[in-house]
């Protein structure tokens, strides 16, 4: 791993925000923001998540982490302008469940790739269909952390279908996480085991989609 | 004592004493079944004692298992702090709006009395009821989460990780507070007729918070908390890791560990042996599309990990077994456990 996002990494871990704010510093003084961000906030970003899945750190440094390199992009980058028509219209919402730490990280996450998004916090099942269909959403992101919760994905999706919406649906949280054939049974088209994971899985998800 | 003889009772004393005892006890932490079997609603069955007590008791004649569970839901202890608990149809009752608004309300909180808690004293007069039915045959698993673990209801997991790493003053004010109630709330199990208690404690795992973090904090509550419960106690990490602090949980004084199903059972049994029992680690989530097949599997399996010696008693891994987990699952789990956990074991 490249020393500059090693060392960054280290920091976030530790916690350590004048020494993760000090290493931004030296990198802006030959890189422009958004390269930093990219080749190093996100790149810490991303190892973190995969060390969270083998066990090497924890869930609370994957979110102070996380926030953190929030901060830092909004002191580093311009703020972003309206979302682009062209963009890829992407939503992320808890799905009658009151746990909202999940869909904190994966929004980091986002941010971090520089990636509009709208946020609907938490919703029920036909709140949300009505929302995706008035704001053409084409990628959903469902965090849940109750198993219900995670069931009731089932239905939404089934929603979306009888309504003819052309959305994928990305799936996360603990359920998902615990028995991995979960998603498909409820008929997602994927699942993150980690937030860090929803970039490639968006990118997945849309290639394969007609 | 004759090994074809033993109560519930002794079985698990003798399995925690790290003996073998005549097959391997399983807990089967059935909260919410015993409202199918008495065709209630959650709402409904947990509104009278006598609904809980008649679902527990109708569940071990069913299965067999080893143990009573009076626990209710994990949101009776923000109930019991004026939370707002929000039933669904087909799982435990959530949590709903955070007492702790922000932070500085920590300044002004004072635990309640569980006496005034109608919704404890439930809990207290189900496992009343509980025990003047099976007296000492059957032990009765009282819970209460940890100091440590109950602000992530009681203030939501974003703002709690905050309030730990940012406000030390206010989150040892809170804590502070929180000890006071859960020895209070264990206490008063015990006194009503519980066995032991499950000191549930999510977020001490290392899949939530690093170790160093950890020593910092839940260690030491618990190293306060535990000695001050008048019984014996098991940490349960309701699905969080285990091992990387397996000697920490043991230096808390706790007598059981509750491992993650993503964990290999048979090095937490290495990692506990002869020190503290292991009560795990089925998947209850993916128990809930298990074939009767599948699940015998699943139980030999973690019988021949966790079962040699005794210290082990098999169980799901995050204290509670989903609603959809359907009947025949928990048939074929039974019928395993009497095939594969017959001491001596098959090998």
């Amino acid at each position: 791993m490249d020393a500059a996002v090693e060392s960054f990494e280290q920091a976030l871990l530790s916690m350590d925000r004048e020494g993760a704010g000090k290493i931004m510093a030296e990198g802006l003084k030959r890189t422009e923001p958004v390269s930093f961000v990219e080749s190093v906030m996100v790149r810490a970003l991303e190892h973190i998540g995969e060390s969270w899945e083998t066990g090497a750190v924890s869930l609370s440094q994957v979110y102070m982490s996380g926030r953190m390199c929030e901060e830092f992009m909004n002191q580093i980058l311009p703020p972003r302008g309206s979302t682009d028509q062209d963009h890829l219209r992407i939503a992320i919402a808890v799905l009658e469940d009151y746990h909202m730490l999940g869909k904190r990280l994966v929004s980091s996450v986002l941010t971090a790739h520089r990636l509009d998004f709208v946020d609907y916090g938490r919703m029920e099942t036909d709140e949300l269909v009505r929302q995706v269909e008035e704001d053409r959403i084409e990628v959903l992101l469902i965090s849940t952390l109750m198993l219900p919760s995670a069931l009731q994905t089932k239905a939404l999706i089934g929603l979306l279908a009888d309504r003819g919406l052309n959305v994928a649906v990305i799936v996360g949280g603990a359920p998902f996480r615990l028995d991995k054939t979960l998603y498909r049974e409820v008929g997602a088209d994927a699942t993150a085991d980690r937030a860090s994971d929803v970039v490639r899985v968006i990118r997945q998800v849309v290639g394969e989609r007609p | 004592m004759s090994r074809s003889q033993m109560t519930a009772m002794e079985r698990v004393m003798t399995t925690l004493d790290f003996n073998e005892p005549d097959r391997v006890p399983f807990f089967l932490l059935l909260s919410m079944h015993g409202a199918k079997e008495l065709g209630l609603n959650l709402k409904d069955y947990f509104s009278k004692p006598r609904y809980v007590i008649e679902g527990q008791l109708r569940m071990r004649a069913k299965y067999g298992h080893d143990c009573l569970n009076p626990f209710f839901y994990a949101a009776v202890e923000v109930e019991a702090w004026g939370g707002e608990v929000i039933y669904v149809e087909n799982g435990p009752p959530n949590s709903g709006q955070p007492i702790i608004d922000r932070p500085d309300a920590i300044k002004a909180l004072v635990p309640p009395r569980i006496q005034d808690c109608a919704c404890l004293t439930k809990v207290l007069e189900t496992i009343r009821g509980l025990k003047s039915t099976v007296g000492e045959e059957v032990p009765i698993i009282g819970v209460a989460v940890s100091p440590f673990s109950l602000p992530v209801m009681q203030m939501g997991f974003e703002s709690y990780l905050l309030l730990m790493y940012e406000q030390p003053d206010l989150f040892w004010q809170l804590m502070q507070v929180n000890e006071a109630f859960c020895v209070q709330w264990a206490n008063a199990q015990l006194s009503a007729g519980a066995t032991a208690i499950c000191y549930f404690d999510p977020v001490a795992s290392p899949t939530i918070i690093p170790r160093e973090k950890y020593l910092q904090t839940g260690f030491k509550i618990a190293g306060r908390v535990l000695p001050a419960i008048n019984g014996p106690t098991a940490t349960h990490l309701a699905s969080g890791r285990s091992l990387p602090i397996m000697d920490d949980i043991y230096a808390t004084g706790t007598e059981v560990v509750c491992p993650s199903a993503e964990e290999d059972l048979q090095a937490v049994k290495a990692a506990c042996r002869g020190r503290m029992a292991v009560l795990g680690n089925l998947n209850g989530i993916e128990m809930r599309r298990w074939t009767p097949d599948e699940a015998q599997t699943k139980v030999r399996e973690a019988i021949t990990a966790g079962g040699p010696g005794g210290g082990f008693i098999l169980a799901d891994n995050h204290g509670e077994i989903p609603f959809q987990v359907p009947d025949e699952v928990l048939f074929a789990i039974s019928e395993a456990v009497r095939i594969w956990g017959s001491y001596p074991l098959r090998t």
